[in-house]
């Protein structure tokens, strides 16, 4: 019924918000709707709405302390709003719940890496088929039959991603090991293990040097190339937010102020004055 | 059957509350007797809530240390040294443990997770107390400090003089303690480091140091209350168990508050003897063995910070 | 040169999941069995199998327990000798009240007694972590221990408050009580051991090793990946009491033959403690070496002053033997976090490029 095409520039409208749903349809996967956090007095976000469509990127931008965090814990069910609803596959709710989340499709990695330091690669990847394994405990302990045959059915699965972010040498060393730059791409590896829906991404890219970004942002576009899968995206390297974003959407204290296509928000005054600076061409 | 039912109810949750009343003279002597024991405690749970607010190191050690500066004490008070001679013999030779304990094993771990800390903490604890007993041998030693330990009344409660004299002491020790926190830049100091040790060192604050005056403290305090217990009760190892006493303490007021480690002292103390006079017939006695514990396990459950305790917020 | 793994290739996932993935291992495995099982019940004299093998084996056991809850589930326990009684009570009560059971489903029931009971008391974890934690299973610990004393039911109202190993049979041979061998005991502690070892092994190379070590790495993480942190928990500590449990029974039915509450105080809590510690946090191999060593130690400490031709008076000994324990522990905390099971893996390493140093 619907349709998922990729919107293209051209279809940007003029004023305020990019309405692109006169033209082609779209099918939305999540929206959040008058999303008001706060901690104490602090309050992170006030009322934001936007929505992700069914297979773009959709990038989180804004200035530090914008809420941009919080909105991702929000969307995961880390954190609970105190107003507003999440609709996410036509189900909407006063708030997700982790596990819910991650049963339904939802994956994300984090800005500082969430990686159990204790377990090897290939393990915390295989962690992310966790949800996915249903043998019990009985089957586990004989480790024979039906529990080995789940098990090497999602290392399988384990393995392709390992493959796909070209991990394999090392696939056994315990990731409390490894250099920032290969954590941040096992915790990738985490995420698309559970063949995510809607894969969040915490700044994926930060303090990475330019070769490494340059993979990175190779991985994420055959992520969502290749698998389809939804992704959205806090980053603050602008040239990456262009290059990759279909849409975005600007946050400044807790509030959203602008959201639309990566040419639309650059040129956008009040994007400028709170985050972007002049733009230089 | 219904009167078996009744007769149970009765005697949990009425009688003894009857009791209580009844006997009013006695039931104030059984919770004075239970904040004289809480203040004992709380003067061993101080110790743990200074090295753990310096050195945010859960010092499991520190019964061990209060086991080992008694047996000092008492060992040399035997050999025939004078009692102030002992006193600040024992005091010397706190200092150099501390010194010890700094240069040979905190140094070594400053990285290391608390779990890790807490267990060479427990290593610590056996090491010192197999040295304390190797020396001076693992028999009850009694303590004769020279002070008086009538008894006498007062408007009608039996009071003890020794007890009193303990509870003193601990109080001003307590005092004297919290003004130092607070109004000295020792006290800042230390309580910098207890935040963050790489962002105290950044600042200058030379860690080394601070350690070796927060586990000297601690043991003075370790001290007093070595000596207070093993005056009452013989020096022996089993003192080692109070620091096992300590925890539920430190559970109740937070591990990082003086205050609380008084309040929840004294509660101990007095919930302690109180479940024991009142129920402990009920069930065979020695409650006191457990009922510290799941005290503080209930309270746990509730106010896992404690009464005092910071609400820690874990951030993703 | 021996130890390589060149041309020792995994063409399925499934061998390369194995436990022993190099054939040296597997026959290194292979023998070391063969010994367990037929040299040493021939050869080793009542003195070795009484006082090293058996309760070696059975610390081992109790190892595997806490290393499971302590060591990958990262919930820190100082209950093990709480729970290790209530293995032993009930089975003594299960088999005192209904002695034509088979003695093994009794073992096993009374280990899943202990298992409700770790349930139970593990539910505080719910809210309570690290240290608070601790203090919670002291609570078990010593709530258990009051309560074998002071309720005469558990030891059938016996007057002095111990339980004794009536005597009962295994395909016809006498293995618990005063008439058992060491050798039968020894055989029949070995079987069991090893499978509950194959058990546990097969159990942290699964999914619900990799769910506990999630939730000790990071348990936030592991929620938000869809683990769940709280019947994760409740899962290590009823299987690590079950552990302990069974331990517990095979200590005074199969060891001892008689036991006080004494035998479980908080002193053995950590002793267990100090054996995963020393052997490697994280290991199941690890709890081998660790109770290994632990068991070991005051052994030595008792014969060697007589290699060299001093004696020592028991007390010294004692205080030596603490005292060399807890300087274990600090040291190994320093130098090797990982403990023995780790040096074993730098050992293996080395070994695989020997003759060449690196």
């Amino acid at each position: 019924m619907n349709e998922t095409a990729a919107p293209s520039n051209e279809e940007t409208n003029k004023n305020g918000s990019s309405d692109l749903e006169k033209n082609t349809t779209f099918e939305t996967l999540l929206e959040v709707h008058n999303i008001s956090l706060s901690f104490g007095g602090v309050h992170a976000l006030d009322e934001v709405s936007f929505d992700i469509r069914k297979g773009e990127i959709r990038a989180i931008i804004g200035p530090n302390g914008a809420g941009k965090s919080s909105m991702l814990n929000v969307i995961n069910g880390f954190y609970h709003p105190q107003k507003g609803s999440i609709t996410y596959k036509g189900n909407e709710r006063k708030k997700m719940s982790p596990q819910v989340a991650a049963s339904q499709g939802i994956a994300r990695t984090f800005q500082n890496i969430a990686l159990f330091r204790g377990m090897t690669t290939l393990d915390n990847i295989m962690t992310g088929r966790n949800l996915k394994m249903k043998k019990g405990i009985f089957w586990q302990m004989l480790h024979w039959g039906p529990a080995r045959n789940e098990e090497i059915h999602h290392r399988e699965i384990a393995e392709h991603v390992i493959d796909f972010l070209e991990i394999e040498p090392i696939r056994k060393t315990p990731v409390g090991r490894l250099p920032y730059g290969l954590q941040k791409r096992v915790e990738l590896g985490r995420a698309l293990a559970a063949q995510p829906d809607l894969l969040l991404l915490d700044e994926p890219m930060a303090g990475m040097n330019v070769e490494e970004k340059e993979d990175m942002c190779r991985f994420i576009i055959d992520v969502n190339e290749e698998f389809g899968t939804t992704i959205a995206l806090i980053e603050h390297d602008m040239g990456v937010v262009m290059d990759l974003s279909d849409r975005v959407v600007v946050l400044n204290y807790g509030k959203k102020i602008a959201d639309g296509t990566p040419d639309f928000v650059r040129a956008d005054q009040g994007v400028v004055d709170a985050y972007l600076g002049v733009s230089e061409k | 059957m219904d009167m078996e039912i009744i007769n149970f109810l009765n005697l949990v949750f009425l009688a003894p509350f009857v009791e209580m009343v009844s006997y009013p003279i006695f039931f104030s002597e059984v919770i004075i007797s239970g904040l004289l024991t809480g203040v004992m405690y709380s003067l061993v749970a101080l110790g743990f809530v200074l090295i753990f607010k310096a050195s945010g190191v859960f010092n499991f050690a520190q019964g061990a240390m209060v086991l080992f500066a008694a047996l000092t004490l008492v060992g040399l008070m035997e050999h025939g040294f004078p009692i102030w001679a002992a006193l600040i013999s024992t005091i010397i030779v706190l200092i150099a443990l501390a010194f010890v304990v700094e240069r040979f094993m905190l140094r070594y771990l400053i990285n290391q997770e608390d779990i890790i800390l807490f267990m060479a903490t427990i290593g610590l604890t056996f090491l010192i107390q197999g040295f304390g007993e190797t020396i001076w041998g693992s028999n009850v030693k009694p303590l004769d400090l020279g002070i008086p330990s009538e008894s006498f009344e007062v408007g009608g409660l039996l009071l003890n003089e020794f007890d009193l004299f303990a509870a003193g002491s601990g109080a001003i020790l307590v005092a004297v303690l919290a003004v130092f926190f607070h109004y000295t830049r020792i006290g800042r100091a230390l309580r910098a480091v207890a935040d963050d040790h790489q962002a105290a060192m950044a600042v200058g604050i030379p860690l080394k140091n601070i350690w070796i005056i927060v586990w000297s403290v601690a043991g003075f305090v370790g001290l007093v209350a070595g000596i207070m217990w093993g005056a009452k009760s013989g020096v022996q190892f089993s003192l080692s168990l109070i620091a096992l006493k300590a925890l539920p303490v430190l559970i109740l007021g937070g591990f990082t508050s003086v205050p609380g480690a008084i309040v929840g002292g004294l509660i101990i103390g007095v919930g302690e003897k109180i479940a024991e006079i009142y129920w402990g017939p009920l069930v065979g006695g020695a409650i006191e063995n457990w009922f510290a514990y799941v005290l503080a396990l209930a309270f746990l459950l509730f106010r896992p910070q404690g009464l005092f305790g910071e609400r820690i917020i874990e951030r993703v | 040169m021996f130890y390589r793994e060149t041309g020792q290739f995994k063409s399925s996932y499934k061998a390369d999941q194995a436990i022993f993935p190099l054939s040296q291992d597997r026959w290194f495995i292979l023998f070391l069995i063969i010994i367990a099982f037929l040299v040493i019940p021939l050869t080793a004299s009542e003195y070795l199998l009484q006082a090293v093998m058996i309760p070696l084996l059975i610390f081992s056991l109790a190892s595997i327990g806490l290393n499971l809850l302590v060591g990958y589930a990262g919930q820190l326990s100082l209950g093990t000798g709480g729970f290790m009684a209530v293995g032993a009570y009930m089975t003594y009560k299960l088999t005192t009240a209904f002695p034509e059971i088979n003695i093994i489903i009794v073992f096993i029931l009374a280990g899943l007694i202990s298992a409700c009971v770790g349930l139970l008391f593990g539910i505080p974890s719910l809210r309570i972590k690290g240290f608070y934690l601790a203090v919670a299973t002291l609570a078990s610990q010593f709530f258990l221990v009051w309560m074998f004393n002071k309720v005469a039911w558990f030891y059938n109202y016996n007057s002095s408050g111990t339980i004794t190993a009536p005597p009962r049979e295994l395909f016809g041979i006498t293995v618990t009580g005063p008439t058992a061998t060491a050798e039968t005991r020894y055989i029949v502690v070995l079987a069991i051991v090893c499978v509950f070892a194959l058990i546990a092994k097969n159990l942290v190379r699964g999914r619900l090793g990799r769910s506990w070590m999630a939730v000790r790495d990071m348990d936030i993480a592991a929620e938000i990946i869809g683990i769940r942190p709280f019947q994760t928990k409740l899962i290590a500590f009823s299987i690590s009491s079950f552990y302990c449990g069974l331990a517990g029974a095979l200590m005074v039915f199969l060891w001892l033959g008689s036991a006080e509450t004494e035998a479980f105080s908080i002193n053995e809590s950590f002793y267990v403690l100090f054996m995963i510690i020393i052997g490697g946090l994280g290991s199941i191999l690890g709890s081998f070496l660790g109770a290994t060593f632990i068991v070991c130690v005051p052994i030595l400490l008792t014969n060697a002053p007589q290699l060299f031709g001093l004696s020592m008076p028991i007390d010294l000994q004692k205080h030596i033997e603490i005292m060399l324990f807890g300087f274990l522990i600090v040291f190994f905390l320093i130098v090797e976090p990982h403990g023995l099971a780790r040096l074993w893996q730098i050992a293996k390493e080395k070994l695989r490029l020997w003759p060449f140093p690196y």
